[in-house]
């Protein structure tokens, strides 16, 4: 009543909620494109009702993610009544418009076009990675003529070196500016730009640097031309040479879409797949590029420790001496720890097998907040979509811009238009967007609740407050009470129809796990692994647990996983596993997704898939598994958490259940330490045993710190 | 550079050997062989790298805030133009330093600024000497001997269009229309046009500026502004009055 009132008198701020969470439509109008009745959304513009008309109309600059340029002039249509030709992608709708997309006149004019691209458009095409998913080859095929009438020399320009991911060769640009679109809109980071006029005009930095975005490969894909290509596999293949396998990147807890191009058993590449709800069409570049290291630090035998050296055995004698060890350890001395990139699958089979013996010590492979009976406490509630709508975001503990670059780029959206704003607690970090810097240490959480910042303010006013948590910080001691105490100080936080209380996980394995159950021991009074009580270690790809000296040397420790790593080092049996890319297997995103991947190539040498080997070992143990097929297990993972088969579905917490769980925290009444949060990730670029494995993963770690210790330039600034 | 070079080594070639027999050869290019005015891509050197600093002095900070101010502060980077200009006054030219400055000043990605300095010609990102000498050759200009003036700077200072003198002195560039037809030919001295220029009258004013004598900006000729060379060829006589040439009857 009160808002409404300020509304009709002062008019300034006109905030009012939505029944929706997604994008605002506009009223629909009537148009025709070539004859053909099309209702499209007022303001959009005529490539769009074009498209929607089931018309494809070429195009080089027009990108429906990236602002309008207008530059290319290839989707040149024609309008009834209009004296000229219209560039499409740049021209709004207007009821009643009658639009023709293929006539004569458009054809000459598109042809001109392409001659003038052409000109100066280097004819080396047999030697472009493009070769063959090449938008100008493919509309030149269409609109090229077969001999030029162009006389002069061709245009020369410097390639220019962006680091190590992103290969360039200038000449071929036509200058579409998708890329430098990109950078600065999507990206934020805003160091491509076209410098230089006319004749001369080139894109690039000007002064030689690497791009420092942690999304720069997808410029790759929005190239329409050769002139920006993959680094890591250049020459290495050609487009059609590729078999795709749609699957899910595990290189963060987004959970991206993806799809993996092999040619025999070799990854090529990883490129980006679309789904609006999660990482819309772009693709992180620790997903793209650390595919590489699938190659390297394989395990591909199985391994047993002989007088302190790691020598190949037959699966069934390691087997037999695992299960031996099993048996012959007291149940409550034994743990299992779940992996940064652990499948659900195999989290269920290994569950279900360590039960059965009787343990119950199952943790996660890094501090965690115990409190997972509610999946709200854990999940990124407000969805990834849901960004969009909020309209102040608060960030604890977290730096999405390496944690999940692609959900940073959805956070700078609502910061683009102007519809939100944003906060930190916790270490202050170099994010693509302005914000409030409350403070570093938990604290500020508790003054916010108070109401002793200016942000407490906008977060109370607020119709869709956003508080995102990073994992890492969450598990600190209490953390999770103070911000349960902020969540009840913010009305409009957890509603009916919206709950923006959302924890950002760091790993691709870790909502899986917790869903499952592990990480909710509290014997030791903490979740980590303490090796002093466990006499029998089972390490399912979990690396972070020895990288931290956490597993006890007197414990006997099995290590199942695909690559030899820290975690391979310290064990005494090594199983091998598969990758990501090897197996069909459930992985849950930081929202709670379920999203399953597809075997793209085979493991390596005798690795097998990981479920499997839960299940080999399970009948070596004598306690055989109830399923011994894929069905079978993923009926018992429906049993232990239906959201794991529902794929690619949402399950939001009921608003019951999730205050329940805020009241139990509020009642703990803990109060949060004095030091600095603690952030998840250290170096964005070698997190996880794939990109540590990854020469080109190292070579970018290597190009970010070169330019950190080189540039003096603050880089925290805004792009647009 | 290197694969532009032996293309058009090979061009004239080509064309020479279809002068001599009058073939058919068809020659790769067949335009002039034209270079790019500047680079559009920095490299740090001795003179030129983002270690340099540069600040406005108190005075151009004091102009700086009024032409900021003349914009909505969330508009204030349409205040890069004139605020370029204004650091490049002061410096001399427009260094990485300097742009580096304004993108910071304006809180824009250095790269926003860059990119308006690299398109606009009249930001020398390298340095000028002290007298920046732009020669208009546009076409009333050429007409009026343009050319002759730009050779005789280039025999009087030994240097060549775009070059500086090894004194830093004198940098010599061809421009477009500098807006001063009527006066053709003109050039301009760093803010000053100097028009109706000879050759002779080209090689005093060098001599002078290199003498630091005083200069007075103008028509050399000893004309008024743009007043007729000669004596008045029109309006010569009193002007008619009223209804003139008009129908007796109205």
């Amino acid at each position: 009543m009160l808002r409404a009132a300020a509304q009709r008198l002062g008019g300034t701020i006109a905030k009012r909620r939505a029944f929706h969470t997604g994008a605002r439509l506009q009223k629909e109008i009537e148009m025709f494109v070539d004859g053909k009745r099309v209702m499209v959304e007022e303001g959009s513009a005529i490539i769009q009702a074009a498209e929607k008309a089931g018309v494809t109309i070429p195009r080089f600059c027009y990108h429906e993610r990236l602002g309008v340029a207008g530059n290319c002039r290839m989707c040149l249509v024609e309008i009834e009544k209009a004296p000229k030709l219209a560039a499409s992608c740049a021209m709004p709708v207007m009821p009643g418009m009658r639009v023709i997309t293929e006539s004569a006149k458009i054809k000459q004019a598109r042809e001109g076009v392409m001659e003038f691209l052409l000109a100066n458009h280097p004819l080396d095409c047999p030697i472009c990675d493009q070769g063959g998913e090449c938008d100008l080859q493919d509309q030149s095929m269409r609109y090229g003529a077969d001999r030029g009438r162009f006389g002069e020399a061709k245009r020369a320009v410097e390639d220019k070196d962006i680091g190590p991911l992103v290969r360039t060769t200038m000449t071929r640009c036509i200058q579409c500016t998708r890329c430098v679109r990109f950078i600065n809109e999507v990206a934020g980071t805003g160091e491509l730009g076209t410098t230089g006029r006319g004749n001369d005009m080139q894109i690039g930095t000007y002064v030689s640097r690497a791009l420092a975005s942690e999304l720069s490969g997808n410029i790759i894909d929005l190239c329409p031309v050769g002139a920006l290509t993959a680094k890591p596999h250049a020459f290495a293949a050609r487009a059609w040479e590729l078999t795709p396998t749609d699957s899910v990147d595990v290189m963060d807890a987004l959970g991206s879409n993806i799809r993996v191009d092999a040619r025999g058993a070799e990854i090529i590449r990883v490129v980006p797949r679309t789904n609006d709800a999660v990482n819309e069409e772009w693709l992180a570049d620790k997903g793209r590029f650390a595919c590489d290291g699938l190659k390297r630090q394989r395990l591909t035998v199985p391994l047993v420790r002989v007088d302190g050296r790691l020598e190949p055995a037959p699966w069934a004698d390691a087997l037999q001496l695992v299960a031996a060890r099993l048996r012959a350890t007291p149940p409550d001395r034994v743990r299992a720890v779940a992996g940064d990139l652990a499948d659900a699958e195999a989290l269920v089979a290994l569950k279900d097998l360590l039960n059965a013996a009787g343990c119950e010590r199952l943790g996660v492979d890094s501090p965690t907040n115990s409190e997972i009976d509610v999946r709200a406490a854990y999940t990124f509630n407000a969805s990834v979509a849901g960004i969009e709508a909020a309209d102040a975001v608060l960030l604890i503990g977290t730096n999405p811009r390496v944690e999940a670059p692609v959900l940073n780029a959805r956070l700078r959206k609502p910061y683009l238009a102007s519809t939100a704003t944003f906060a930190v607690v916790g270490p202050a970090c170099d994010l693509t967007y302005d914000y409030a810097h409350v403070d570093a240490t938990a604290a500020g959480i508790d003054a916010l609740a108070r109401g002793q910042h200016a942000f407490a303010a906008e977060l109370r006013a607020a119709d869709r407050p956003l508080i995102v948590i990073g994992a890492r910080a969450l598990a600190e001691p209490g953390v999770a009470a103070a911000v349960a105490r902020l969540a009840a100080a913010v009305p409009a936080l957890v509603t009916r129809e919206w709950n923006g209380l959302s924890v950002l996980q760091a790993a691709a394995g870790r909502t899986a796990a917790l869903d499952i159950g592990y990480g909710s021991s509290k014997q030791d009074g903490s979740n980590r692994l303490d090796g002093s009580a466990a006499r029998f270690v089972y390490l399912l790809g979990a690396d972070g647990v020895a990288m931290r000296g956490e597993v006890d040397p007197e414990a006997f420790v099995v290590y199942q996983g695909h690559h030899g790593d820290a975690g391979a080092q310290a064990a005494d049996v090594v199983l091998p596993g598969a990758a990501y890319t090897e197996k069909a297997a459930t992985f849950v995103n930081t929202e709670g997704r379920a999203q399953r991947t597809r075997q793209a190539v085979p493991a390596p040498g005798a690795a097998r898939e990981d479920w499997r080997i839960v299940r080999a070992l399970s009948d070596t143990a004598g306690l055989p598994l109830a399923y011994d097929d894929i069905a079978g297990l993923r009926a018992r993972m429906a049993d232990v958490c239906p959201s794991l088969v529902s794929v690619g579905a949402l399950e939001p917490t009921s608003l019951e259940i999730a205050r329940l769980a805020l009241d139990h925290q509020i009642k703990s009444g803990e109060e949060v330490g004095a030091g600095e949060l603690p952030l998840a990730i250290d170096d964005y670029y070698l997190t996880d045993v794939v990109s540590r494995a990854s020469r080109t993963m190292a070579r970018a770690s290597a190009a970010q710190r070169q330019q950190m210790e080189e540039t003096a330039v603050p880089r925290n600034q805004q792009a647009i | 550079m290197f694969a532009r070079t032996k293309l058009s080594a090979f061009s004239l070639a080509a064309r020479n050997a279809r002068t001599a027999q009058a073939s058919t050869v068809r020659s790769f290019s067949g335009s002039r062989f034209a270079r790019s005015g500047a680079i559009f891509v920095h490299r740090d050197t001795p003179e030129n790298n983002p270690s340099i600093p540069f600040e406005f002095d108190a005075k151009n900070m004091a102009e700086a805030k009024v032409l900021i101010g003349k914009y909505p502060p969330q508009y204030k980077k349409a205040a890069m133009i004139p605020l370029l200009h204004l650091a490049q006054k002061q410096n001399g030219w427009t260094s990485i330093s300097v742009m580096n400055y304004i993108a910071k000043f304006l809180e824009v990605p250095p790269m926003r600024v860059y990119e308006v300095a690299t398109f606009y010609t009249m930001f020398n990102r390298s340095p000028v000497g002290k007298y920046f000498l732009q020669v208009c050759t546009t076409t009333p200009c050429e007409l009026c001997g343009a050319s002759q003036i730009v050779k005789t700077i280039e025999k009087h200072l030994g240097i060549k269009v775009g070059e500086t003198t090894s004194d830093k002195l004198f940098t010599l560039v061809e421009v477009e229309c500098a807006g001063a037809c009527v006066n053709a030919p003109v050039i301009s001295v760093n803010d000053d046009y100097f028009e109706d220029l000879t050759p002779e009258a080209t090689v005093a004013l060098l001599d002078s500026l290199k003498a630091g004598k005083p200069v007075t900006p103008g028509p050399v000729s000893g004309r008024r502004n743009c007043e007729p060379l000669g004596n008045q060829t029109t309006l010569t006589t009193p002007p008619p009055g009223p209804g003139f040439m008009l129908r007796s009857d109205l």
